[in-house]
């Protein structure tokens, strides 16, 4: 009775680990889970999404067009979402765009992350001319709206979804930029890092292995939304014939002929746009619970 | 700070229509094609062949002039195209950010007010899903409910075509209300609630978000539990003592509104068919008319860039406390 005493007790008063942790913090957020679960979901489905679909999200039924969802008058089991205008299966066009989606939004913030951080790890470190040139260049970049600069950029490199994945990963790189560089400025002038300096760091020890581990939790906060951005612009690019060009199966772009559909079939209409809104709600639940868990200064 | 970034979005506009494949001679002729001599008595025409420094400076000095170039399809100057359509996506700008202040104002103030209460979740998720919407299926999806199930709103256009109102302000509304024509103004209204609701979408989630949270923040300090304690009514010192102070940084928040709702009117123009300068950017992208595409990003970096700088100095008025060093 008491060894148990002893060891609730002693379990009490260690410390949780640093993952543990943040495990706490972020499971007490019912809907940072919620978020991640859905996450979760989509992405199992984009994975094995040959698995579960007996469709190819290209093959065209051609004497099935514009069938209705299965639970309305006229709909097959077979697909149970209904069809699209070429008789193509939606449940297994949007299981196929999820992996479009993920993918886009995995290489947006990659892209923007790295770029982003290396950007605003010399822009902090060197300050000076350099940090006033990139600052300014942040600024502009930052002066026009993003899916804007992003037309722009997609105007130039031409349409496509790796193209409209860089011309969006251009516009989200002054957030990481100016992340990155105000927690430089804030770390290098600690302790730990002139003792760092002193003991005789060379600059990339300094840079990389002493002060960016400290400034990685507003990054990862950053990246979890800057997904949820990501996607919503390339679901808009798509949808503006600018981004992932038809027949792929894309939520953005199934949407792009939707307009004509509107009077006779709402389930085309209905459901990309819920995959982009429920998908693009989860990131951002998600990254408000990453915010609470990771923010030390929400930490009480 | 605004002529740096005014010098950056310039060159930026410079590069963009350089960068594209092909030259605007070449792009002007399309598949016909142009013979060599023609082609280089056309560039030089177009100052084209001087070194780029000097053709930087003849744009620069271009825009000083007013002169943003002509529309490859139309012939017409850019910048008289962009200011026929300009007052259109005005209108539907400001309806959007009236809506928005009106609805996100005292939303966010109620959820501060109601804490942890089901009001504020409520508040909280739909604002979450707000600022989560895509709002071209947004559009979509209302146009189906309204127009396509309810018959409410018509699904395109600014004024039904029954009407012809003389254009004195560029704004449908004032036209309408000053025509004589009955009905105008009604039909104007059914026209324009729709999208600007689309497009108030996201700065209304925005601004409910920082509305709660500033006055949350207000809601903690000394004066207002003072102000509670003397045993003034719940109402009176959220709207008297709080409010003052919690609509600073929401004054930000709105400003900064302008670049989403410009990017938003792309999208909601071209669901709407809404004759405004988000659809000519669009459509002028399509037609690789790409002086209009040029001038219209200008300019459109331009207005963000004033309306940004404008939010600033009000900044200062509002808020006595960042008006230090003068």
């Amino acid at each position: 009775m008491s060894d148990q005493i002893q060891t609730a007790l002693v379990d009490e008063l260690t410390p949780p680990g640093p993952i543990r942790e943040f495990w706490n913090y972020f499971s007490d957020n019912r809907g940072a889970l919620i978020g991640f679960g859905f996450i979760l979901a989509v992405l199992l489905a984009a994975l094995f999404a040959n698995l579960l679909t007996p469709h190819s999200p290209y093959e065209q039924y051609r004497d099935y067009i514009l069938t209705p969802p299965a639970w309305q008058d006229g709909g097959l089991w077979r697909f149970p979402l209904g069809t699209d205008e070429v008789g193509r299966d939606i449940l297994t066009r949007l299981i196929f765009g999820g992996r479009m989606s993920l993918f886009i939004g995995m290489l947006v913030v990659s892209l923007s992350l790295l770029v982003g951080t290396l950007i605003g790890l010399i822009s902090g470190y060197a300050k000076g001319m350099t940090d006033t040139l990139i600052m300014r260049a942040m600024d502009i970049i930052m002066a026009l709206p993003s899916l804007l600069l992003a037309l722009a950029i997609v105007t130039i490199l031409g349409p496509g979804l790796i193209n409209a994945a860089i011309a969006i990963a251009i516009t989200y790189l002054p957030h990481y930029v100016r992340i990155t560089r105000a927690s430089v400025i804030a770390e290098s002038s600690k302790d730990y890092v002139t003792a760092s300096r002193v003991s005789g760091a060379g600059v990339m020890r300094l840079i990389f292995i002493t002060i960016l581990p400290n400034c990685m939790a507003p990054l990862i906060v950053q990246a979890s939304l800057g997904f949820s951005n990501a996607i919503l612009d390339a679901a808009a690019l798509g949808f503006i014939g600018l981004g992932a060009q038809p027949p792929s199966p894309e939520w953005g772009s199934m949407l792009a002929n939707a307009l004509e559909f509107i009077q006779r079939a709402w389930w085309v209409v209905t459901f990309p746009g819920l995959m982009i809104l429920l998908t693009v709600l989860a990131f951002n639940l998600m990254g408000d619970g990453l915010r609470d868990a990771l923010d030390p200064k929400m930490k009480l | 700070m605004v002529i740096p970034t005014f010098v950056g979005v310039t060159l930026l506009t410079f590069a963009l229509i350089r960068l594209i494949p092909g030259d605007p001679v070449e792009l002007m002729a399309g598949e016909r094609g142009v013979d060599p001599a023609r082609h280089a008595e056309l560039l030089a025409q177009m100052g084209l062949d001087k070194p780029l420094l000097v053709q930087y400076w003849n744009y620069l000095t271009g825009i000083f002039q007013g002169d943003l170039g002509t529309s490859i399809v139309t012939r017409e100057p850019v910048i008289r195209e962009f200011f026929t359509l300009f007052p259109a996506t005005m209108e539907l700008s400001l309806c959007a950010i009236t809506i928005a202040v009106l609805v996100g104002l005292p939303a966010g103030i109620i959820a501060a007010v109601r804490r942890g209460k089901v009001t504020d979740y409520t508040v909280m998720g739909l604002s979450l899903t707000g600022y989560s919407m895509p709002i071209f299926w947004w559009g979509l999806l209302l146009i189906l409910l309204f127009s396509v199930g309810l018959g409410w709103t018509p699904v395109s256009g600014r004024i039904s075509a029954m009407f012809w109102v003389d254009e004195v302000t560029g704004f449908m509304l004032i036209d309408a209300f000053l025509s004589d024509e009955a009905g105008a103004l009604t039909s104007a209204i059914r026209h324009l609630i729709l999208p600007s609701i689309v497009l108030a979408t996201i700065p209304l989630a925005v601004i409910a978000r920082m509305t709660r949270s500033s006055m949350l923040e207000v809601l903690r300090e000394d004066y207002v539990q003072v102000a509670r304690a003397k045993g003034l009514a719940m109402w009176l010192v959220v709207c008297v003592h709080a409010l003052r102070n919690a609509l600073i940084p929401v004054i930000t928040v709105i400003g900064l509104q302008i670049g989403v709702l410009m990017a938003g009117a792309i999208l909601t123009e071209t669901i709407f068919s809404w004759p405004g300068i988000g659809k000519w950017l669009l459509d002028s992208i399509y037609r690789r008319d790409y002086p209009s595409v040029q001038g219209g990003i200008l300019l459109i970096a331009c207005i963000v860039i004033v309306v940004n700088l404008t939010v600033d100095i009000l900044y200062g008025v509002v808020n006595p406390r960042i008006r230090h060093n003068r």
